[in-house]
C-alpha cells in the first residue's frame, strides 16, 4: 500500500481504528523504509522482528477490543532509554553489549498503550553533542540537503536519530531527551515538532543519566497533535524517580486547535543576538505576525541573564555527568579493559570505552568540582542557574508564554563546527535557559530558509503548561502551513 | 584562568581516565579556552542568591523502607564482563 508511510500519527491511529489498514502492513511499510534509509544512519540498532511481532499483537488487540491511545504505532526509540532485552548503548563504546534487563518507565508507558518499537536511534554519546558527530557509531547524515548542494548536513543532537527518523519518514514518532536543546534543536535542523516538557512531566527512570537536574524525555513528531498524543502517553507519575511529579496528566491533544486570541506572548529582547541570521529574525518577526493575527498581545520581555545561561550550563552539566558517569567503572557491565591492578583497570576501561567530548566534559566536571573550586565555579554557576530561573518568573508575572528562534541557524555541515567545542555549545543558546529554569519548550517548523532548510520557532511555558503550548504550536503550525518533506536522495 | 599540564594529569587521575601524554597538551589547550569563556559568570552579581540545586523546589519523598525487587542474581549479574556463580569477578583490591 503506497502511501502508508506519508499518514500522520493520528491519522495512522484513525486508519487502524477503523480496520482500513493494519498495524502488521503499516509496521511491514516502515521496515522497509528503514532498511532503504541505511545511508542515514540513523537507527543504531533496528529490531524488524520484535516490531512485527508487537504489531501482530496490537493486531489481535484491535480485533478483540482492547486497543490503546497509541496502539499499532510504529515508533524509534532514542538508544537512551533502556529496553528489556534490547542492547543500549548511549552512542557510547562503554556499555559494550550491555543488555538491560528492564525497561525505562517512559517505554514501558508506550507499550502498555499499545506502539510498536521498530528500532534503537542513534544520538551523541551520552546525549553530549549538538550534531551527532560525538555518536561512537557515526554522525546521522540528516535527509535534509542544501539546494544544488550534496554535502552531508547534521541533523541536529543530540536526539539526532530521533529527528532523521521522523523527518525521513522512518517512524510515526520517536522519543528524545532534552538536558540543553537536545530534542528542540533537532526538531527545528529537520523540520520536525519537538517538545522538551517541564522537569518531572516525564519519569527518568531507565533513562541513561547524562546531568540529573537538566535530563526530560520527550516525544519528536511530525505535527503538533502527534506530539501531543506521545507526550500524553510519555508523562505522569513514578514512584522510581524521586524527581517526578506527581500531578495529573492533562489531556494534551485536546489543547491543539483552541483559540489563542488574548494570550499574552512574550518577545524576549536579549535573544535578538549579534550576529544572529537575517533569516532567523525574519522568521521570528514572521512568528510574531502570526500569533498577532490569530489575536495574541505581543509584549516586549527582558531575560536579563540569558548571556550566563551557557556558561553556567557548561558547569553544572559536566559537573552532573562527571559525577553520574563515575559508575562505568568496568565491574559490574559493560567494557572492561584489564590493567595491572583495580585504580588501571578503571582508568583503561574508562579511556577505551568514551569518546573525546564525553572525556573533555568529564575532566572539566572534576575539574570544577575539585577542592578550591567548587565555590568559584559551581557554587557560582548554581547561583546563576538561581537568577536565569528568576528571570522567567518575573517574565511570566506579565506574559503567559514566550516565543523565540529554537536555534541560531540553519542545520550546519557535518564537520563544520568540530574544531572549536565552544562554537558547537553556542547552537544551544536559546534552549538551554529553559533546561536551567526547568521549564516546558517546544519547536514547531515554521519555514524554509533561502537554500531549502528547516526552521523552527520555541515556545516558552510557564512550569506545566504544555497544554498552551500546544495551543500555540498548533497556531503557528496552521498558519505557517508547513508541509515540506526532505527530498529522498537515499 | 590557565588550566596547565600538570592541572590535566591531576584531574584525569581523579576521573580515572587514562589520558596519553599526547593528549595532554591539547587537554590543557581545550580545557582552557572552556573555562575562560566560563570566567564571564564572575560578572553575575550572586550577593545573597541561594543556589538553585533542582528544577523544582519539593522535598525528597519518602517511602516505606522494605524490599521491593530483589532475589535475582541471573538478572543482576546478566552483564557481568566476568563472573563466577553468583558473584561478580574484579580485580584484587587488597594486596
Amino acid at each position: 500500500m503506497s502511501g502508508l508511510t506519508d499518514l500522520t500519527l493520528r491519522q495512522a491511529l484513525d486508519a487502524l481504528g477503523t480496520r482500513k489498514i493494519s498495524s502488521e502492513e503499516l509496521t511491514g511499510g516502515y521496515i522497509a523504509a528503514i532498511e532503504a534509509a541505511r545511508p542515514l544512519n540513523a537507527f543504531v540498532l533496528e529490531t524488524p522482528e520484535k516490531a512485527l511481532e508487537m504489531a501482530r499483537a496490537s493486531d489481535h488487540r484491535r480485533a478483540s477490543a482492547e486497543a490503546g491511545p497509541l496502539d499499532g504505532v510504529p515508533l524509534g526509540i532514542k538508544d537512551l532509554f533502556c529496553t528489556e532485552g534490547v542492547q543500549t548503548t548511549a552512542g557510547s563504546r562503554i556499555l559494550g553489549t550491555f543488555t538491560p534487563t528492564y525497561e525505562s518507565t517512559v517505554t514501558s508507558q508506550l507499550w502498555r498503550d499499545g506502539a510498536v518499537m521498530v528500532g534503537k536511534l542513534n544520538l551523541d554519546e551520552f546525549a553530549m553533542g549538538s550534531s551527532n558527530e560525538t555518536s561512537a557509531f557515526g554522525p546521522v547524515v540528516s535527509p535534509w540537503r542544501r539546494q544544488g548542494d550534496d554535502a552531508p548536513l547534521t541533523p541536529g543532537g543530540s536526539s539526532g536519530g530521533s529527528a532523521a527518523a521522523v523527518a525521513a519518514g522512518l517512524c510515526l514518532g520517536a522519543t528524545a531527551t532534552d538536558t540543553g536543546g537536545s530534542i528542540r534543536q533537532p526538531a527545528a535542523f529537520t523540520g520536525t515538532v519537538g517538545i522538551k516538557p517541564t522537569y518531572g512531566r516525564c519519569s527518568r527512570w531507565g533513562v541513561v543519566a547524562f546531568a540529573s537536574s537538566l535530563d526530560q524525555a520527550g516525544p519528536i513528531a511530525r505535527t503538533v497533535e502527534d506530539a501531543a498524543i506521545l507526550l500524553k502517553s510519555m508523562s505522569g507519575h513514578d514512584p522510581k524517580d524521586s524527581t517526578s511529579l506527581n500531578t495529573e496528566v492533562p489531556d494534551f491533544p485536546a489543547f491543539v486547535g483552541k483559540s489563542v486570541k488574548g494570550l499574552r506572548i512574550g518577545i524576549p529582547k536579549e535573544y535578538r543576538i549579534e550576529g544572529m541570521s537575517p533569516e532567523i529574525d525574519a522568521l521570528w518577526e514572521q512568528g510574531i505576525a502570526w500569533l498577532r493575527d490569530a489575536g495574541c498581545e505581543i509584549v516586549e520581555v527582558s531575560l536579563p541573564h540569558t548571556r550566563y545561561a551557557l556558561p553556567a550550563y557548561y558547569i553544572v552539566a559536566p559537573a552532573e555527568a562527571s559525577s553520574n558517569l563515575a559508575r562505568y567503572d568496568g565491574m559490574r557491565y559493560g567494557l572492561r579493559v584489564e590493567g595491572g591492578n583495580l585504580t588501571e583497570t578503571y582508568e583503561k576501561s574508562r579511556a577505551a570505552g568514551f569518546g573525546e567530548e564525553v572525556k573533555r566534559r568529564i575532566l572539566i566536571g572534576t575539574y570544577v568540582l575539585s577542592a578550591g573550586y567548587y565555590d568559584a565555579y559551581y557554587l557560582r554557576a548554581l547561583k546563576v542557574r538561581r537568577r536565569i530561573a528568576d528571570d522567567f518568573t518575573a517574565a511570566f508575572g506579565k506574559v503567559d508564554a514566550l516565543l523565540t528562534p529554537t536555534a541560531p541557524s540553519a542545520a550546519f555541515a557535518l564537520g563544520e563546527n568540530a574544531e572549536d567545542p565552544v562554537a558547537m555549545y553556542l547552537n544551544d543558546i536559546f534552549t538551554v535557559t529553559v533546561n536551567l529554569a526547568g521549564l516546558p519548550g517546544m519547536s514547531v517548523p515554521a519555514g524554509l530558509d533561502a537554500q531549502g532548510l528547516p526552521l523552527g520557532l520555541q515556545l516558552i511555558g510557564r512550569p506545566l503548561d504544555e497544554g498552551l503550548l500546544f495551543s500555540l504550536g498548533g497556531a503557528i503550525e496552521k498558519a505557517a502551513g508547513f508541509s515540506s518533506k526532505p527530498a529522498r536522495w537515499w | 584562568m590557565a588550566i596547565d599540564a600538570a592541572t590535566v594529569r591531576k584531574v584525569a587521575k581523579l576521573a580515572r581516565i587514562a589520558e596519553p601524554e599526547a593528549r595532554i597538551d591539547p587537554l590543557a589547550q581545550e580545557l582552557t579556552g572552556i573555562m575562560a569563556w566560563i570566567e564571564q559568570l564572575a560578572e553575575v552579581d550572586v550577593e545573597g542568591v541561594e543556589p538553585m540545586t533542582s528544577a523544582v523546589s519539593m522535598s525528597a519523598p519518602l517511602r516505606d523502607d522494605v524490599v521491593t525487587e530483589g532475589g535475582d542474581p541471573e538478572r543482576v549479574l546478566s552483564n557481568a564482563p566476568r563472573r563466577a556463580g553468583d558473584f561478580f569477578v574484579v580485580p584484587k583490591v587488597v594486596e
